[in-house]
């Protein structure tokens, strides 16, 4: 109508030659490895280190400009469904594999413990932003239902300084599965042999009260923004959103602050017990200085590589993060793993093979 | 036209003319079109059948399991594998009657305002406006939701509502601002754009000849706004059904707000749990087969449930129908 015949075929070509143009950019780039030097891995898993992990990715990426790396914090549940069924090249989980699901793997899956991590318990008491001491039994009391108004004697007994209002105690747990939570059930189902039959351990529990929050960032929204909520988070994200922290009593008696160097001896307290898989519960670690509520992080990968070049990116970025992304943690308020945790973790990160020979060598 | 069903009746239906027996006029591009627009529709009703088909299969696990036991359970533990939809269904239904119970008034309101009476500067940016509503994408609604409209709630809302209602069982319990009451309010914002836009749509198709009528017979302005109601009712039913078509599947917006608890209370405080936020949260997470045979099951109730309630409420637009003897569209 507007544009003449051979003006329509003009246009016509001039579209099917930039599609064509489009498309072959597209086959060039983050492919196969015989067309350029780059590679892409997928990883997903715990949205626990997703912190970490991003800080991690970008670093590495200035480093390796032909190594692309994404990663996405689906939740721990997410990661070993995904590396199971082998759509991502890494999986990451707080929780370490159980053997019904490895034994479900179609191949070895090696766990990497990256860093350590606490869960902490945070609250948001109006009027007062005072710290508080929690003993483990009260807490799980409280996640029961139990102990339901926040001046509870048991509570006060543990906070002399602290004057707590009558108000009632709202509970804030996780809607979504997560490691998290596995490992938050994992401390109570220690601690309280009724939390240990009534609920259980797990990553998506029966949480006999409370309300959900999607995600360590619903959790932490919903304790900011409801008085007089108790909730638990991973350390990060109470920190940056300044919430207060309570200190939790541990196996020794002493009520300790969760900081790095805390959780840093729950895992040195737990080495000479650690199994040589490096599947291991860290929590209400024995140690006088040891924070009780700390876990591992763990990245999945399969011991056989099927992709030799993406096997290759793989243990070379592992081993980057096992040492140099290592100082990255404290700043965001993860413990770096005990120098024997450390030597494991290398030794497992060699005994990754593509087709038979070692990935790296030593 | 009689040109047309003359040249029917010559058709000579021994031939083979395969164009004839397609298509009146006998024209291929007739037949083509013909069959071609036939493929299309039955290609959406194929995906409809495929995906019952989809549903039932994968949660064949969970069926075989609990049986009609799943409808009435009430314990969702994954840990045990014991699974129940109970608490999912009535929270899913309750949030979107309450919605609609919010909204319908509103949307009514606000629809007859911009159709009967609103000067024509004020109707069409009004009208924008509220249509601007429906494009809000759903998770931004989910954040207001906690960061506005949870602590408004908690503060002003629900302690007048305990004061002036707390003998009912309805408003009971934690004022925390999350719960049933925040989901079906922030439903209830959702679904309203969508059903003024539909009434709107209706009241105009609603022929100028009847609001002369009934003006000229002496009606009040309100007595005529009437009339034109009760003519263009069934397609108020559609756009009713539309809105709770919306509310019953709408997913980001109710998890952030309604508290994830799968439980059943009547008072609206509580938090509560709908089908569409249980497997937005659990199903990357169900790593055991059965747990994702029962999340999938859920899928699968939420379908019939929406089928339900749209067939019953196209029995309601046919009663209307046959009521009223209404002039309104087949919505």
């Amino acid at each position: 109508m507007f544009v003449s015949k051979r003006g329509f075929s003009l246009i016509a070509l001039l579209i099917a030659l930039s599609i064509a143009g489009i498309l072959s950019a597209c086959n060039n780039s983050g492919g196969g490895p015989a067309a350029s030097s780059s590679v892409s891995l997928q990883g997903a898993g715990a949205t626990f280190p997703n912190p970490l992990y991003q800080k991690w990715l970008s670093e590495y990426s200035k480093l390796h400009p032909n190594v692309r790396i994404d990663y996405q914090s689906i939740g721990s549940g997410g990661g070993i469904k995904q590396i199971q069924a082998q759509t991502v090249d890494f999986g990451a989980s707080d929780a370490p594999m159980k053997d019904e699901d490895l034994k479900a793997a179609s191949s070895e899956i090696l766990h990497v413990p990256t860093v350590l991590g606490a869960v902490v318990i945070t609250y948001n008491l109006a009027g007062t932003s005072k710290t508080l001491n929690f003993s483990p039994e009260v807490i799980a009391d409280i996640f029961l239902g139990k102990i339901t108004k926040w001046n509870d004697p048991r509570i006060v007994a543990d906070n002399s300084g602290v004057t707590l209002p009558s108000a009632d105690i709202t509970v804030v747990h996780r809607s979504d599965g997560s490691g998290t939570s596995a490992v938050f059930t994992d401390y109570l189902s220690k601690v309280s042999g009724e939390w240990k039959t009534k609920v259980g351990t797990g990553t998506s529990p029966s949480w006999p009260i409370g309300i959900g929050g999607k995600g360590n960032e619903g959790v932490t929204g919903q304790v900011k923004n409801t008085p007089n909520t108790i909730g638990y988070v991973e350390l990060a994200y109470a920190v940056q959103n300044k919430l207060p922290v309570g200190h939790v009593k541990n196996s020794s008696g002493t009520f300790i602050e969760p900081t790095i160097d805390a959780v840093t001896a729950a895992a040195a307290a737990s080495v000479a017990t650690t199994p040589d898989d490096l599947r291991v519960s860290i929590t209400n670690a024995a140690g006088p200085q040891a924070y009780p509520i700390s876990s591992y992080t763990y990245i999945l990968v399969y011991k056989n590589q099927k992709d030799a070049a993406k096997g290759k990116a793989l243990v070379d970025f592992l081993w980057w993060g096992l040492h140099d992304g290592e100082g990255f943690a404290k700043e965001l308020q993860y413990a770096p793993l005990p120098a024997d945790i450390v030597k494991r973790a290398e030794a497992k990160i060699n005994s990754v093979t593509a087709s038979g020979a070692p990935l790296r060598q030593g | 036209m009689s040109a047309v069903a003359d040249h029917n009746k010559t058709r000579t239906f021994g031939t083979t003319d395969w164009r004839r027996l397609l298509s009146p006029t006998g024209n291929t591009g007739d037949a083509i079109f013909r069959v071609l627009m036939f493929l299309m529709a039955m290609l959406m009703v194929s995906i409809v059948v495929a995906k019952v088909i989809a549903l039932t299969s994968d949660s064949l696990m969970s069926i075989r399991q609990f049986g009609f036991g799943f409808l009435l359970g009430r314990e969702w533990n994954p840990v045990k594998g014991e699974f129940g939809a109970l608490p999912f269904i009535y929270g899913t239904v309750v949030s979107s009657l309450i919605a609609l119970l919010i909204s319908v008034p509103f949307s009514l309101g606000i629809a007859i305002f911009l159709v009967e009476q609103a000067p024509l500067y004020i109707a069409r940016p009004v009208g924008f406006l509220v249509e601007l509503l429906a494009a809000i994408p759903s998770v931004v609604y989910g954040l207001w939701g906690i960061f506005v409209l949870a602590p408004f709630l908690r503060v002003y809302v629900e302690p007048f509502l305990a004061r002036w209602l707390g003998w009912t069982p309805f408003f009971r319990g934690q004022m925390t601002g999350i719960g049933l009451l925040t989901g079906g309010i922030i439903l209830a914002i959702m679904v309203t754009p969508i059903i003024s836009a539909v009434v709107r749509d209706v009241l105009t198709a609603v022929p100028g000849s009847q609001r002369e009528a009934a003006l000229a017979l002496g009606a009040t302005k309100w007595e005529m706004i009437r009339v034109v109601l009760v003519n263009g009712a069934p397609g108020i039913a559609g756009a009713i059904i539309l809105g709770l078509g919306r509310a019953l599947g709408e997913t980001m917006a109710v998890t952030m707000v309604i508290g994830n608890r799968p439980d059943i209370s009547l008072s609206l405080f509580e938090p509560s749990y709908t089908i569409a936020s249980a497997i937005a949260n659990e199903f990357t997470e169900a790593t055991d087969n059965l747990y994702l045979s029962a999340l999938v099951e859920l899928g699968l109730i939420l379908f019939l449930v929406t089928f339900v309630v749209n067939g019953m409420a196209r029995v309601l637009v046919w009663n209307v129908l046959r009521k009223t003897g209404g002039v309104g569209r087949a919505a």
